[in-house]
């Protein structure tokens, strides 16, 4: 870093000749002004991300030296042979199937919402409460909900049919509905909220020359609705499944050890399972990347995606 | 189909009307499951051991016990879990709100070459999984020796918050550049014109964005159990947490429900007496993107 900004200076000295005194003058405050979150951005990303990449080439361990141990592209090798890996992103992407049901459930409820019911604001307001709960309290609560004995939902089935429930947390299938429901559950506020302000973008005059057209509500739903809050569609798509690839918590505080035969382990439970638990730290930063660049290359073809399916309105 | 014009000034039908009564009783009951479970638990605190683990299933307590309260609040590690929390979140908002907001008006309004650039290398680091940085990070504090104190989960964030720099950044574009030349002319530096113009301007926005940012402090758990080893300085999160290990074996539920009752408190709190303002923020950064 300090080589990098010993390098630049000439290069800036050049420009500042053509700069007016005012304007260096701003330039200098301007850029003393962002110096902290840019040098947090150095010590904090930028740094540990190089690091992470040489370590990832590395039969590190957190304590042995990284050069000394350096074995190549042989951790990446590994990885792609590595049963519990691709267990476990199976696993995750599983997950991900919460994501399009939140957004169904989060765009009906809003478009429900959005009619000027009295009394909403408050059922808004119940919906939400999950968001701003926190993920370690309600995954204590929800895993009581699962508990196979004494948990609720055992208790609400076995009282309707007579019957035991399943093994929610126990059985390797149960327990990822268990935890799709919990995390359908915990996002689905924020779904009908930003939906909720889609709707209210769309002008009303749409819906009225649609009627006056003889179209269905359904028809308007799916020509109109749709469409026009494509983009936040668009963005719940986008941020659910950069958090989707990132879930950890619900998986460490609602099984143990990953749960039966590893079934409910994300990737980055396994990536901190290797890291932190076995100290193969430069096994868990080259799965890390991997995650990383899968991350990237969904974002980008989602991005690039877009034009053919997000409209604006105007 | 007869219509008449409400006195919203909407068309309504008759139809529409009884739908919006179906409508509310559907959604009435979908609000009910969704904070079931929370009224549920807030029951569970209340009850004995021997209710919660009875074959009758049953809501309400009987009796009602108060006593699991004072008894988490007489519990060490719990009363230093909040103490802790509460030592990370002040000074990272105070700190971090200043120079975040610094950021955000220099990037909006002032005038310096790499600004662009600077800025997108900054959120550039909202794509990044923590999973990347997480393990360099642990490395770095260790060999430091933070990770015996509160330091890593502080000082990054002292040094400002990328989300809340774009926010604020985003509300200042629409402020014309005009109010920048006239605060020059009348004599202010450039950080007279943040503190006397620009904060002013956006201090609305900013306090909804630390409270938000006070939530996800308060609601952490990830870095907090990696950064911190001693029991000592563990966050409220990795308290609950460990209460939750601890006393599951004798199925304790109704201290661990109290636990996870009082920690989820201020910001239930903080959400009732500023809900306007979070879901119109929140509204407005998925809008936006």
């Amino acid at each position: 870093m300090a080589a990098s900004t010993a390098t630049k200076k000439p290069a800036k000295s050049k420009e500042r000749v053509k700069l007016s005194g005012m304007a260096l003058h701003e330039q200098r405050w301007g850029r003393l002004f962002v110096a902290s979150p840019f040098i947090g951005f150095c010590l904090f990303s930028a740094f540990p991300i190089v690091f992470a990449f040489v370590a990832s080439l590395s039969n590190w361990t957190g304590t042995n030296s990284i050069f000394q141990n350096f074995i190549g592209l042989k951790n990446y090798t590994d990885l792609f042979t590595d049963m519990r890996f691709w267990k476990t992103m199976g696993t995750t992407v599983i997950y991900m199937i919460g994501i399009p049901v939140g957004m169904i459930l989060g765009l009906l409820i809003a478009v429900a919402m959005n009619r000027k019911i009295p009394g909403v604001k408050i059922l808004r307001t119940m919906y939400y409460v999950p968001v701003i709960s926190s993920l370690v309290a309600v995954a204590i609560l929800w895993a009581w909900v699962f508990n196979y004995d004494y948990g609720l939902f055992n208790t609400i089935i076995k009282a309707i049919t007579g019957a035991k429930g399943p093994n929610w947390l126990g059985d390797e299938m149960w327990v990822k509905v268990a935890m799709i429901i919990f995390m359908v559950w915990k996002g689905l506020g924020t779904s009908i909220i930003l939906y909720l302000s889609g709707l209210q973008n769309i002008p009303r005059d749409y819906y009225e020359a649609a009627t006056i057209d003889g179209a269905t509500g359904i028809q308007a739903f799916r020509h109109i609705t749709i469409p026009l809050v494509s983009p936040v569609t668009f963005y719940l798509l986008i941020t659910g499944i950069i958090g989707g690839f990132q879930v950890f918590v619900e998986v460490t505080v609602m099984v143990a050890n990953g749960g039966t035969n590893y079934s409910a382990a994300t990737v980055v439970y396994y990536l901190w399972d290797k890291a932190f638990k076995s100290q193969q730290m430069g096994y868990g930063s080259a799965m890390a990347f991997v995650l990383a660049i899968i991350i990237f290359i969904v974002t980008a073809i989602n991005f690039y995606g877009q034009n053919k399916w997000v409209k604006t309105i105007d | 189909m007869a219509k008449t014009i409400g006195s919203s000034g909407g068309v309504r039908s008759k139809g529409s009307y009884i739908l919006d009564k179906v409508l509310l009783v559907v959604l009435s009951l979908g609000a009910i499951v969704m904070v079931f479970p929370l009224f549920y638990m807030i029951m569970c605190s209340f009850m004995t051991k021997n209710q919660i683990l009875s074959a009758n299933f049953s809501v309400i307590p009987n009796p009602w016990v108060f006593g699991m309260y004072s008894e988490v609040l007489h519990k060490g590690l719990f009363l230093s879990g909040i103490r802790n929390s509460l030592t990370v979140a002040i000074p990272v908002l105070v700190v971090g709100g200043f120079t975040s907001s610094l950021a955000a008006f220099s990037f909006a309004k002032l005038r310096f070459r790499g600004r662009e650039q600077m800025f997108l290398a900054l959120l550039a680091t909202m794509m990044i999984p923590f999973a990347v940085v997480m393990i360099p990070q642990y490395v770095m504090f260790t060999k430091v020796g933070w990770t015996n104190s509160l330091l890593p989960l502080i000082i990054p964030g002292l040094f400002g918050n990328v989300s809340i720099i774009f926010f604020l950044r985003q509300n200042l574009t629409s402020i014309p550049n005009d109010m920048v030349d006239a605060a020059k002319i009348d004599g202010c530096s450039y950080f007279q014109i943040y503190y006397k113009v620009f904060l002013p301007m956006m201090k609305g926005a900013l306090m909804t964005q630390i409270i938000l940012w006070f939530m996800g402090i308060w609601n952490d758990y990830l870095a907090p159990t990696i950064f911190v080893q001693n029991e000592k300085w563990y966050t409220l999160q990795v308290v609950i947490r460990s209460f939750n290990d601890q006393y599951a074996v004798n199925s304790n539920y109704p201290l661990i429900m109290a636990a996870s009752v009082i920690s989820m408190l201020p910001t239930l709190l903080l959400f009732f007496f500023f809900q306007r303002y979070i879901i119109e923020s929140m509204a407005l950064s998925g809008v936006k993107g």
